[in-house]
């Protein structure tokens, strides 16, 4: 973690989304989203392209509001808990300006003095193998370079919760074993970590938990090897079995 | 059409001579219409900048009227100006009508709604991309507004090149405000606007050319700016 | 948010500086000029090239000339927006002084109008001796002509000389009947574009550089008489009118140095304008 410590953020668990549903143009998206996460473990948001995963994810972290149904982080509304509340977007956008700035923007947003900005920053970089690259143009990234900043950045604002949207997307395998082995590292800490994926390997690679989304539903919530050994719904079975999920 | 034939010539010996008397009138032009546009560009980047971040009631009603006074002609502008100057005016007291002053007022107010609209629409392209970024970043709005017009500059600044190309080469504001006085605020335009009445129309057509070569040449030096600064970044 | 105050910060000084840029520029002004409303016929002629340098050199004022039609000179004279009118309609002066906007007409100089139109003179009207019967031919032969249009001293002097050829020339608008809405020379390029007869100040047209096709046909007649007058505007309307300096203009124009000045100004070896003040004071 880089230091020096800011005053210690909210208690945001235990997650309590309740009867969660969100249309937009008559068509519906999420219906009837129920569940409750708990501390310690990271949970994985897991499902074809198109099950509701990244929105569910905009309606956590309060870029969007549900049309119906409660979210509340701890018994607080999401919207008021940034930066203890962070998300990597599907598709980060980097500042226009260097690797290490792009953090130290994140750095200013939490309050941290201009003083202290500098060496958090590269202490969160080194942390994500950035370090060499902070001189460098945020923009000219590679895409694996570019999802560990991006993750670096949010996470250096020090959040209690850290959402990650398909962070692995796009990336080959050799990135995609970085950005995971960042998660893992950053999970070790004290941000607990939920990420959506449609990456069947990824998911069992990180989850200790999943949640299975098909089709604007949550169909199943349980533990990693529950959940792999014995699917429950038919859209699981399938979705693991390798069949389209329609 | 003998003028279009001499034109170029006597643009070219104007150039080459350069009394003093017409560079002071060129000088006078690119100080007002620098002085106008700085002045407006320090209202209408964050102006233009904040209508695209901020969201409020009227914000529709707000766009559409910048976009429609980048069309205000230039007399109206002018008169506006002229009557708020005027020592029978309400700003009478500061004695500024018939000064190079008025003439940046009168410009500024010009070209901000220019410059405001044109950072309002991309300010508000670069928002659609960003807004989500900053605002998962916990970015408050007025730093939504700074940081989007940091990383929009490049663009920005073809907006501000607009505003001083339609300063410089706007007449009927300054010839009200300013009064077309000989040595003290006579610039390239109104210069034209007099020769012209003089029916001296290829000396005229000259100092057209002039005014022309002078904007390229300052559109040349941003662009190379512009690319130097490109380079440097990315 | 540091950088942003920062910003600002930087913003508000490169603000403040401007302002006080400004206000120096304001003071150096502080000399003591005044600003002449004048005409566009005196201005694009050059005469105002000719005598201010003399003035200057011998009272230290900056006399600033802007130049506009008569009806808008003496409008920009009642807004308090010049110290002197120097202007060409009798009539119109009269009403301007009578109101209490200016002081007093001081008889100047004068020159005359000449009626111009194209070398083929589809009207007739080459050497005619009275300009009346001259318009009224052009009227009549529905002849292109270009009128001002714009409360000027010409213009004015146009509407008189169709008044006495009992002719009305708005009949004719838009077809042969053009009113330009501009200014001397703007009227005679679009004369010369469109092969019109106008009317124009014997100034204006030895000076303009524009003639093409066009040719002084009628002159002479005591009716195309031109006399300009100075105004001094009345303190009591405008308090803040520098009626000290814009006195001295008037007197030095009207003194001997002055006059002589008047007359010495050619253009293309003509004099434009003659020096009247000691002969029209007792007329007027």
């Amino acid at each position: 973690m880089p230091d020096p410590a800011p005053p210690s953020p909210p208690q945001l668990l235990p997650l309590r989304v309740e009867a969660v549903g969100f249309a937009r143009n008559g068509r519906t998206l999420l219906k009837a989203v129920d569940f409750r996460l708990e501390a310690g473990r990271i949970s994985v948001l897991l499902g074809p392209n198109g099950a509701g995963k990244s929105l569910l994810l905009r309606l956590l972290t309060g870029l969007l509001h549900p049309d119906s149904g409660r979210i509340e982080w701890n018994g607080h509304a999401p919207e008021k808990l940034r930066p203890a509340l962070g998300m990597v977007l599907q598709k980060p956008v980097m500042l226009r300006r260097s690797v290490r700035a792009n953090v130290e923007f994140a750095l200013a947003r939490t309050g941290l003095p201009a003083r202290a900005r500098r060496s958090s920053a590269e202490a969160a970089l080194d942390q994500g193998g950035l370090l060499a690259l902070a001189d460098q143009p945020a923009m000219q990234l590679s895409g694996g370079e570019t999802q560990r900043l991006a993750i670096v950045r949010a996470w250096a604002q020090q959040p209690r919760v850290l959402l990650l949207d398909e962070p692995c997307a796009n990336l080959d395998p050799h990135s995609t074993a970085g950005v995971e082995a960042l998660i893992r590292h950053i999970h070790a800490g004290k941000t607990r970590v939920i990420l959506s994926t449609h990456d069947l390997g990824q998911a069992r690679r990180l989850a200790d938990e999943v949640l299975f989304m098909a089709d604007g539903r949550l169909r199943e919530h349980a533990a990693a090897d529950i959940f792999f050994d014995r699917p429950a719904s038919k859209q699981a079975r399938d979705f693991l079995d390798g069949r389209l999920v329609l | 059409m003998d003028e279009f034939r001499q034109a170029p010539a006597i643009a070219l010996e104007l150039l080459i001579t350069l009394e003093p008397e017409l560079l002071a009138i060129i000088g006078l032009s690119l100080t007002v219409s620098l002085a106008a546009t700085l002045l407006a560009a320090l209202i209408g980047l964050p102006l233009g900048a904040a209508v695209a971040v901020y969201r409020f009631p009227g914000r529709s009603v707000i766009a559409a009227l910048l976009n429609a006074m980048m069309g205000l002609p230039p007399v109206v502008v002018g008169l506006g100006v002229y009557l708020m100057l005027s020592r029978a005016g309400p700003l009478g007291e500061l004695g500024l009508l018939f000064t190079p002053e008025a003439m940046v007022i009168a410009q500024c107010l010009l070209i901000t709604p220019l410059i405001a609209a044109l950072t309002r629409q991309t300010i508000a392209d670069l928002d659609r991309s960003y807004r989500e970024q900053l605002q998962v970043l916990n970015t408050s709005q007025p730093v939504m507004v700074t940081t989007l017009l940091r990383d929009a500059w490049l663009s920005l600044t073809t907006a501000v090149l607009a505003g001083f190309g339609r300063a410089v080469a706007e007449v009927g504001a300054v010839i009200i405000v300013g009064g077309n006085i000989k040595g003290v605020t006579r610039v390239m335009t109104t210069t034209i606007a007099l020769e012209t009445s003089k029916g001296n129309l290829a000396l005229a057509m000259a100092l057209g050319l002039v005014l022309l070569a002078i904007a390229i040449s300052i559109n040349l030096l941003a662009g190379m700016l512009q690319q130097a600064a490109i380079r440097r970044h990315a | 948010m540091k950088k942003s105050t920062a910003a600002a910060l930087a913003a508000s000084r490169i603000l403040a500086s401007a302002i006080a840029l400004s206000a120096s520029m304001l003071h150096a002004d502080e000399t003591g000029f005044i600003i002449v409303a004048s005409t566009t016929s005196t201005q694009n002629s050059g005469l105002f090239d000719h005598l201010l340098p003399e003035f200057q050199a011998a009272t230290g004022i900056e006399a600033r000339v802007v130049a506009l039609g008569t009806g808008a000179a003496l409008a920009y004279g009642e807004r308090c927006d010049a110290d002197v009118v120097m202007v060409h309609a009798p009539a119109l002066e009269r009403e301007f002084v009578e109101n209490g906007y200016g002081l007093e007409r001081i008889a100047l100089m004068h020159n005359d109008f000449v009626i111009v139109g194209p070398r083929n003179d589809p009207a007739g009207i080459r050497g005619a001796d009275s300009a009346a019967g001259a318009i009224a031919a052009v009227g009549s032969k529905r002849a292109p002509f270009v009128s001002r249009g714009d409360r000027s001293g010409t213009h004015t002097k146009e509407l008189a000389l169709w008044r006495e050829s009992g002719l009305d020339p708005t009949r004719g608008a838009g077809a042969w009947y053009v009113e330009s809405g501009s200014g001397m020379g703007q009227s005679l390029n679009m004369a010369r574009a469109m092969d019109a007869y106008i009317l124009v100040d014997r100034g204006t047209w030895l000076s303009f550089g524009n003639r093409g096709g066009l040719q002084l046909l009628v002159e002479g007649d005591p009716a195309l008489f031109n006399p300009y007058s100075v105004i001094a505007i009345d303190p009591e309307h405008c308090p803040n009118v520098r009626l000290e300096q814009a006195q001295a203009f008037i007197d030095w124009l009207v003194s001997e140095t002055g006059q002589e000045a008047i007359g010495r100004f050619r253009v293309a070896g003509q004099p434009l304008f003659i020096p009247h003040h000691q002969q029209r004071r007792a007329v007027e």
